[in-house]
């Protein structure tokens, strides 16, 4: 009874009874969401458009963050350090086109998978070869990202808002509102969906495979960009940073690999919940850390009585 | 041998596609087409007939270089599209120059809906969305019927909803030749001589060419110029339409006239067809 008590009458009590507190959980639940959005977005674009399962996502993010910080320490202000990052992220992808996907075309997706992690291993390499192993700063204040926070209180409490994350809210938030239109209004868009629908119909209207896949691997290294920027910005900028790309895993199995909305909705529901649970059933019940797993767990249930994800696409068959 | 016999009225001057003696192999080692040549005259309708599995797809992408995709190589022979060699072009290339091809069942992109569908195919053009637009209302005339479908899900359209916006679609890239696989497959023969008359249409206003792969050798014949026949990967015989509706051996092996107990046209010694040596 006791034990009853304190996971299901408990925390909600304590969510209400202390709103401000929870407005707050709710706040930062929402900045990680939108950050796990935005990299399985990533992975989801890349995925349609060439059903590979982009391994190489995580290295990406830091690649791109490495590229920045190491531009700016040799001496490019931090407004040109960013432009010449996203013509390295361009440079990438048409290399990762030409050397990679172009020769493994028509092969089984494994290989193709294989051939990511091979990028991965690579990239590691060379960006040790290049920025060195260290550990770097994210210049976020060269950027002109804001440090301090906003206070406010609501129901009599007290809720504190750093800008830092209010600003990378606020810019993924019109990152995934361009994505979005781009893919819906424009004829680019438009290829990326049909080669996600029909491979071979894509081809017979004439869409380029090698540009698309130039577009889309440059699409995902602007998004590793931004990620690596807003997570760097809260921690250093280290090749451990490559394994937040993994958080976006379980927001793919519940929003569906396809799925640019199961995405969306996927990442701000992974984020929100994991921050609610850690707080008010991990920590007092099993002794906290629950992040770091609770996402796969929750994945895994869902995928349970759906198999394609909360949001896959319909399968549409005319019988 | 015969080299220097005339060929046949289509292959006189004003081909846009000739195919010269192409091998097809699948995966290395699957002989498909064992030579197969052909001619489509410039602004004609040009039917290639015979039954399942005798290279009428596999030549259809040949042409249209779909076949890499499938693990499939020209091996010998070439390609010629308006005087040009393109069997080393990619299909993009190829779309651009004007050669398109209409998939044998359809393949719309069943989660676009069907204006998105027919504006994919204007991928390849740099012309401007002006004209664009103008080119999507002229496929809206003649397929009245999309125009009233246009924002549904092409998925969930009817079979011959789809092959209308298949075809459309490929009218959007401005086409000078349209390769059109078995546009009847699966459809009410009311709704087959629909799509035939349209192809007619295309074909008189347009001055589209179009090779046509039919198994309904009956209708194939009705609307095409010049017929080729295949079997096992190679051409068996080729015509005039109106000659080969009268021939007592396609009447009796395609049209279901007449008959007695011959199976295939491997059986009749006088159509080994001429071979074309480059």
């Amino acid at each position: 009874m006791e034990f009853l008590h304190s996971i299901l009458v408990k925390p909600f009590a304590d969510m209400i009874g202390a709103p401000d507190f929870l407005l707050q959980v709710l706040w930062e639940g929402l900045v990680s969401g939108v950050l796990y959005a935005l990299i399985a977005l990533g992975f989801v674009l890349i995925y349609k458009s060439s059903r590979i399962f982009n391994f190489a996502q995580g290295i990406m993010v830091v690649f791109a963050a490495l590229s920045l910080v190491g531009l700016h320490e040799k001496g490019v202000p931090a407004w040109l350090a960013v432009p010449l990052t996203l013509v390295i992220m361009l440079g990438l992808a048409i290399a990762i086109e030409r050397v990679v996907l172009r020769p493994l075309v028509n092969q089984p997706d494994i290989i193709l998978f294989m051939a990511t992690i091979g990028i991965t291993l690579f990239l590691i390499g060379f960006g040790e070869l290049i920025f060195g192993g260290e550990n770097k700063v994210m210049i976020t204040e060269q950027l002109g990202i804001p440090t301090g926070s906003f206070a406010f209180e609501p129901f009599g409490g007290f809720v504190s808002i750093e800008q830092k994350d209010l600003t990378a809210v606020i810019g993924a938030v019109l990152l995934v509102a361009g994505l979005l239109l781009f893919l819906n209004k424009s004829s680019m868009g438009r290829a990326i969906r049909a080669l996600g629908d029909d491979h071979q119909a894509a081809l017979s209207v004439g869409i380029s495979l090698s540009m698309i896949w130039v577009v889309v691997w440059f699409i995902a290294g602007v998004i590793a960009l931004a990620t690596g920027i807003v997570w760097g910005a809260r921690a250093d900028v280290s090749f451990a940073l490559e394994v937040i790309a993994y958080k976006a895993l379980p927001v793919l199995m519940l929003g569906g690999l396809e799925s640019v909305l199961g995405a969306i909705v996927g990442g701000l529901a992974i984020g929100l919940l994991e921050k609610l649970f850690e707080i008010y059933w991990g920590q007092p019940l099993l002794g906290g850390n629950t992040e770091t797993w609770f996402a796969f767990v929750f994945a895994l249930v869902i995928l349970l009585f759906r198999p394609q994800g909360l949001f896959g696409e319909k399968i549409i068959e005319r019988v | 041998m015969s080299a220097t016999q005339p060929l046949a009225t289509a292959a006189a001057e004003g081909a846009i596609l000739s195919v010269n003696n192409i091998e097809v192999i699948y995966d290395h080692v699957i002989l498909v087409l064992k030579g197969v040549s052909l001619d489509v005259p410039k602004g004609k309708i040009t039917a290639l007939l015979g039954a399942n599995g005798a290279g009428k797809t596999t030549t259809l992408k040949a042409i249209s270089n779909l076949l890499h995709a499938e693990r499939g190589d020209v091996t010998k022979g070439n390609i010629l599209f308006e005087g040009d060699e393109v069997q080393d072009l990619s299909p993009n290339e190829l779309v651009k120059r004007g050669c398109i091809q209409v998939m044998e069942g359809r393949h719309c992109f069943g989660h676009l809906s069907v204006e998105d569908n027919l504006l994919t195919g204007a991928f390849t053009r740099r012309d401007g969305s002006a004209a664009v637009r103008r080119d999507l209302e002229m496929v809206y005339e003649y397929f009245p019927r999309l125009k009233v479908r246009r924002s549904s899900q092409a998925g969930y359209t009817s079979g011959g909803e789809q092959q209308m916006t298949a075809i459309g679609r490929a009218l959007m890239s401005r086409p000078k030749m349209i390769l059109l696989d078995e546009p009847s497959m699966g459809l009410a023969p009311q709704l087959v001589e629909e799509i035939f008359e349209i192809v007619r249409k295309l074909n008189e206003d347009q001055g589209v060419s179009f090779l046509l792969a039919e198994q309904n050798t009956n209708i194939a014949l009705r609307y095409a110029k010049y017929g080729y026949i295949m079997e096992n990967g190679r051409i068996v015989l080729d015509g005039d339409a109106a000659e080969l509706r009268e021939n007592e051996d396609v009447k009796e092996f395609y049209l279901g006239v007449g008959g007695e107990g011959r199976r295939s046209f491997k059986d009749v010694k006088h159509y080994k067809r001429r071979k074309r040596w480059l």
